[in-house]
């Protein structure tokens, strides 16, 4: 099989709530899946699974065909819809974390000329998310678009094999949706990333995806409704070939984006 | 205007601050010089210039006994019991408590612990630590240590379990073992609120260190008021009184200072 990442008979439960049974998917390299489906569908219990977050009650996870150990990792990288920069550091620093803790297991932090050599691959990350006049500002001081940017970055200096995104532009406005949907794009073509968003937006979902999933439960009891759970009930494949050339030229924001967004918004 | 609207401009405010305070000293000096105008002799509310007297000779005289000049003294040896002791306690606070708030199993551990010593009352054990200790300074240090520490130690055990979840996965995706996170994401972290407990500490550290000096001491803040008392010397008590408030004061602005200059991000982001 040719596929990135492969979910086996995943199931779900807490207690006797089942949120998952029976979910099969193969992920190809170079996807970009989008996951939607009514709230408490799982779609965020999903892709915890697939983080390392949370451990399925039965089934199995393989990444390039080996089991995947039940915790996070450096081969998976993540942005959360908030919370996922770190509110004490400047947003270079935020950056430079994930080097340093690959290279100083004891401190954690990098001196010297090998602290030069990330803070410059840091610097160039931030550039490539738009975030190269930001470089010494702290979150706090950012907007929440600009937070996100950093997250991105943040989790790309890893060259994860999969990005996670979880909700990751729901909170912010319309047409900054619009810019950050430009930005992942040309990341996710730059970097020829295999990407899972989970969102509960649908256009942001067929606009950026090239296989769309949703998760829904296939039976229904309604004398105990917790007792079914959700699985992949669509599973449709996109193309995405025109937009990802004819957006080339419109890159960073173009006007046509905004519109589109405030329209549907 | 409704009055939840009513904003003291800066000059204001420290002219309204300092309205109460200067209503108090006044009172004070009327009710002193009442009791003064029936009995000269009036030892319950010197006149200030009686304390000013008193004062003078432990500020500037050296005590025939011991050479030394007892106030400064006593200020020496009582802030070093303090500052001991609140070092010792913000230590074992910080690293208990990031271990504590980062390891679940530490916490499952020895949480129940905390939690029951930080139930004692801590002047109860205070026979016990002069039984175990003697009355020497370890006493009195170990009082202020068991007084204050369980309860920073609790406090920044729950504010770095509150960090939220989805920076510690972050971190963990970003290749950070639990050593890094601790040291990288969660210390830093728990310093601003560390300094924020130390403010809060303060307070009961002087109590524990005036109690521990009463008891048992030769020299300190504390010792010398609970001493003068037998000789009814309030124009030497009240003086002590408010060094003691002076230098709370000075500490608790001091930490603030600390946080807002060391920890900016902490602060609303420094300018």
């Amino acid at each position: 099989m040719s596929a990135l990442l492969s979910l086996r008979n995943i199931w779900v439960e807490y207690g006797d709530k089942i949120v998952l049974e029976k979910v099969d998917l193969d992920i190809e390299a170079g996807s970009f899946v989008s996951i939607i489906g009514p709230s408490g569908a799982g779609k965020s219990s999903l892709l915890r699974v697939v983080l390392g977050q949370e451990v399925p009650t039965r089934g199995t996870i393989l990444l390039d065909g080996e089991p995947l150990t039940p915790e996070c990792g450096p081969d998976r990288g993540v942005v959360f819809q908030r919370y996922s920069v770190f509110p004490h550091l400047s947003a270079l620093r935020n950056t430079i974390f994930g080097l340093e803790c690959a290279k100083a297991p004891l401190t954690a932090r990098l001196f010297g000329g090998a602290r030069r050599a990330a803070a410059a691959e840091a610097e160039e990350m931030l550039r490539a998310v738009g975030l190269g006049d930001a470089l010494h500002l702290y979150p706090a001081q950012m907007s929440g678009g600009m937070q996100q940017r950093l997250a991105i970055a943040q989790a790309l200096i890893k060259r994860p094999r999969i990005l996670l995104l979880d909700e990751p532009f729901g909170a912010l406005d319309p047409g900054i949706r619009a810019d950050m949907h430009a930005l992942i794009t040309r990341l996710w073509r730059d970097y020829a990333l295999t990407i899972i968003m989970v969102t509960h937006d649908i256009r942001e979902a067929f606009t950026l995806g090239t296989r769309v999933l949703t998760l829904d439960k296939r039976r229904h009891d309604p004398h105990a409704p917790h007792r079914f759970g959700a699985t992949a009930v669509y599973d449709l494949p996109l193309r995405r070939t025109e937009p990802a050339a004819g957006e080339d030229v419109a890159d960073d924001a173009s006007p046509q984006d905004d519109e589109e967004a405030i329209g549907n918004g | 205007m409704r009055w939840v609207n009513r904003h003291p401009r800066q000059g204001n405010r420290i002219l309204l601050g300092a309205l109460p305070i200067l209503l108090l000293l006044l009172l004070y000096l009327v009710l002193a010089a009442q009791r003064h105008a029936e009995n000269p002799m009036d030892k319950i509310l010197p006149l200030p210039g009686s304390m000013r007297d008193a004062m003078a000779a432990l500020l500037f005289q050296a005590d025939q006994l011991t050479g030394q000049f007892v106030f400064w003294a006593d200020t020496v040896a009582s802030l070093q019991r303090l500052g001991i002791g609140l070092g010792i306690a913000t230590l074992t606070a910080l690293v208990a408590g990031l271990v504590l708030g980062v390891l679940p199993p530490a916490r499952a551990t020895f949480g129940p612990l905390v939690t029951a010593i930080a139930v004692i009352p801590p002047i109860a054990l205070l026979p016990i630590l002069f039984i175990a200790l003697g009355l020497g300074e370890t006493a009195k240090v170990a009082l202020i240590v068991i007084g204050i520490a369980p309860v920073m130690m609790r406090d920044i055990a729950a504010h770095v379990s509150d960090l939220p979840r989805e920076q510690i996965v972050k971190a963990q995706t970003l290749g950070a073992s639990s050593w890094q996170i601790m040291i990288r994401v969660a210390l830093p972290q728990a310093m601003p609120r560390l300094l924020h407990a130390m403010r809060l500490a303060l307070g009961p550290a002087w109590v524990f260190l005036i109690s521990a000096e009463a008891i048992a001491s030769d020299v300190g803040l504390g010792y010398r008021i609970f001493l003068v008392r037998r000789y009814l010397s309030m124009d030497v008590i009240i003086p002590y009184v408010a060094w003691i408030a002076i230098l709370a004061i000075l500490m608790d602005g001091a930490l603030t200072l600390a946080s807002r200059r060391a920890f900016p991000w902490a602060h609303g982001a420094g300018r």
